[in-house]
């Protein structure tokens, strides 16, 4: 009798303990990146786990030790089965994932494709939440450089190989620029040169731009490693007042030569903000708030109004974060 | 005179003692087999993985799971004949993933899908024949030679396909990892059967057991008119088959074929012959031991995944558990050696 009494006190101790986590409509979310150890994606981390610690959602990762293709796949099938709500991912493949994402999305997961998304594929995923309006990549570089230089004098861009394709949108869209928009009719662009992404050939590249140029004013390098090659040729040759240099690169490896006044400032975008926004984002749809349609619009904290654009894309920013001297401490990626 | 004819029968029984040892008790037979260490593991990971998540035990995940092992599974299979004969094969996952690309490339080119799936087996027949020449008739160690391969393959691969996927398969021959037979996918299904047959054919046949003679000693079984060219060359060809069959297992289960794909697999399929104890230098070891060992991995792999379990911590234990079952498996053979 007291054995029975304990244990229905027991149990309803649990249910007392398990009633309002149940009501509790908290909104599961797990984060596959490309691979594990990569500073970028531990900062989209960051911006996933301080959302849910503000919005009801609870925040866990799962990484595969390769960005190999498939390596996502078991990935994705585990945390269908664990039954999260959402599942967020940079996919590793266009492709190679659709079948298994399907599946997920079967079984009533929401799946967000984060900082990439399934080219060609997008029926496969709910969303895709995107760094950044990339048509305003090319021109943000150009009034950066332009700020810089008084919007005056010859520039030359240190590009990828020749045929990345999102560089050359930007530089498409950088030669549009500058020659339709009066404001920059004083600088000339005079070389393309192409460092292939590879550190001794853009450092080569780069050292032929300023011995080819006596009067370049200034760089434009839309690839991170493209910009911290032409970085370490302008601090060896001393020549930081004459020549500046801007572009795409990540505030660690650009940080020392922010700090010695080799490099005024450089863009990318946040990463950061991308898990923040992705968070808020599954939980408004988890929720109800936010309808995925196409012209949609929806307030996130911090970011302001965000509009879910054609396909169900989202760009987290209009336009490039710029690190400079006074900011780029806050950034660690 | 008299003392040598009194000494016989008391040396008699120390004769025969050395003779013929006693038999060994049946628990210690069982015990020694390597196989048995693996079905151990295989129970203790069970067990592990169910108390680590309370979403491991549901048959029909591990199930699925299963699938996306089960290519290298079926392919270890036939790599345990190949080491068992004392040879050793790296190139199938590049096999895979040529033969996988001949296939995608001529279904594209128009050729209707059973005649590109035809040449995709052709294509595997050629490069395991392709092996076998260089290792059997050229003579030079299988490791080197198929260490070379495995680039080459790799290589006409990305030659074939370039950097993009092939994509828009009908819609039968897609997923055939979401199809089932008697509630289990079809993949698994096979890989099960193809087991039992080699399983079989291994351990019963004349031919099985020549495979394990060829692997103890080459020239002995020459000399005893086994024809050991003509078996290792028929396991290197069969293996490239069976890789090519992997390769649209993946394909039909990815719904596209790039030249990367299976990238490393090599490493998974050794490591499955391993950890079912088959002994590295060839002349012992089992399909049951592999069989074991591929559902050891899927258990292993699926568990922790599913408990959320760091990639660095899963790469620890897998190479752990490597290391154990070598030095676990030369231990067992060094004591029975003797």
């Amino acid at each position: 009798m007291i054995r029975r009494t304990l244990l229905a006190a027991l149990a309803t101790g649990a249910a007392m303990i398990a009633a309002p986590l149940a009501a509790q409509d908290t909104v599961d979310i797990v984060y596959i990146p490309k691979n594990t150890g990569n500073p970028y994606f531990d900062s989209l981390v960051a911006g996933f786990e301080d959302a849910c610690a503000e919005i009801d959602c609870t925040f866990s990762q799962a990484a595969p030790a390769t960005a190999e293709a498939t390596s996502q796949i078991p990935f994705i099938t585990a945390q269908t089965q664990r039954g999260v709500d959402v599942i967020a991912i940079s996919p590793n493949s266009p492709d190679a994932l659709n079948q298994v994402l399907d599946r997920a999305r079967s079984r009533g997961i929401l799946v967000l494709a984060v900082n990439g998304d399934l080219v060609g594929n997008e029926e496969h995923r709910d969303a895709g939440i995107l760094p950044v309006d990339f048509t305003k990549t090319g021109p943000n570089q150009v009034e950066l450089l332009g700020s810089m230089i008084d919007y005056e004098g010859e520039i030359a861009i240190l590009s990828a190989t020749t045929d990345a394709p999102d560089q050359n949108t930007w530089i498409a869209a950088m030669e549009d620029v500058l020659a339709n928009d009066p404001k920059y009719a004083d600088m000339t662009l005079v070389a393309k040169v192409y460092g292939d992404d590879e550190p001794q050939k853009s450092t080569t590249e780069a050292e032929a731009l300023l011995q080819s140029y006596p009067d370049l004013r200034g760089i434009i390098s839309p690839t991170t490693v493209g910009i911290a090659a032409a970085a370490q040729v302008i601090q060896s040759a001393g020549k930081a007042d004459q020549v500046k240099l801007t572009g795409l690169g990540t505030p660690n490896q650009m940080r020392p030569f922010v700090k010695d006044g080799t490099v005024q400032a450089f863009q990318l975008w946040s990463p950061y903000n991308q898990g923040w926004l992705a968070a808020h984002f599954a939980v408004g749809v988890r929720n109800g708030d936010i309808e995925i349609a196409p012209g949609n619009t929806f307030e996130v904290a911090n970011l302001g109004t965000v509009r879910i654009e054609d396909k169900n894309v989202i760009n987290t920013q209009a336009e490039l974060t710029t690190f400079d001297a006074e900011n780029i401490d806050d950034f660690d990626f | 005179m008299s003392d040598t004819t009194q000494a016989r029968p008391e040396q008699k029984p120390a004769l025969s003692s050395h003779e013929a040892a006693a038999p060994r008790p049946l628990w210690q037979v069982v015990l020694i087999r390597p196989e048995v260490m693996t079905l151990v593991l295989l129970f203790v990971a069970f067990g592990v993985a169910t108390w680590l998540s309370p979403f491991f035990a549901d048959t029909t995940f591990i199930l699925e799971s299963a699938t996306f092992y089960v290519e290298f599974a079926l392919i270890a299979l036939v790599l345990t004949l190949i080491i068992i004969s004392g040879e050793i094969d790296l190139s199938p996952a590049a096999m895979m993933a040529f033969s996988a690309c001949v296939f995608a490339a001529l279904f594209k080119a128009g050729v209707p899908i059973g005649v590109a799936m035809g040449a995709s087996v052709a294509t595997g027949a050629l490069m395991g024949a392709f092996n076998g020449v260089l290792v059997l008739w050229f003579k030079l160690p299988s490791i080197i030679v198929t260490i070379g391969t495995l680039t080459l393959y790799r290589g006409l691969a990305q030659v074939l396909a370039g950097d993009r996927s092939i994509s828009g398969f009908p819609s039968w021959f897609i997923g055939i990892d979401w199809k089932y037979w008697f509630g289990v996918p079809i993949p698994v299904v096979f890989f099960v059967l193809v087991a039992i047959v080699l399983g079989v054919f291994l351990a019963l046949t004349v031919t099985g057991r020549q495979i394990y003679q060829i692997g103890t000693s080459p020239e002995a079984a020459w000399h005893a008119g086994i024809r050991v060219r003509r078996i290792k060359m028929s396991l290197f060809v069969l293996l490239g088959v069976t890789s090519s069959v992997a390769g649209m297992l993946t394909a039909s289960r990815l719904a596209s074929v790039r030249y990367d794909m299976a990238t490393g697999g090599e490493l998974q399929m050794v490591l499955m012959v391993m950890l079912g104890g088959t002994y590295i230098f060839g002349g012992r070891g089992s399909i049951a031991g592999t069989f074991l060992a591929a559902w050891l991995l899927i258990v292993i792999a699926t568990g922790m995944n599913v408990a959320n379990i760091p990639i660095t911590s899963q790469l620890i234990v897998m190479g752990l558990l490597l290391i154990v079952s070598i030095v676990a498996t030369n231990a067992i053979y060094a004591r029975t050696q003797r």
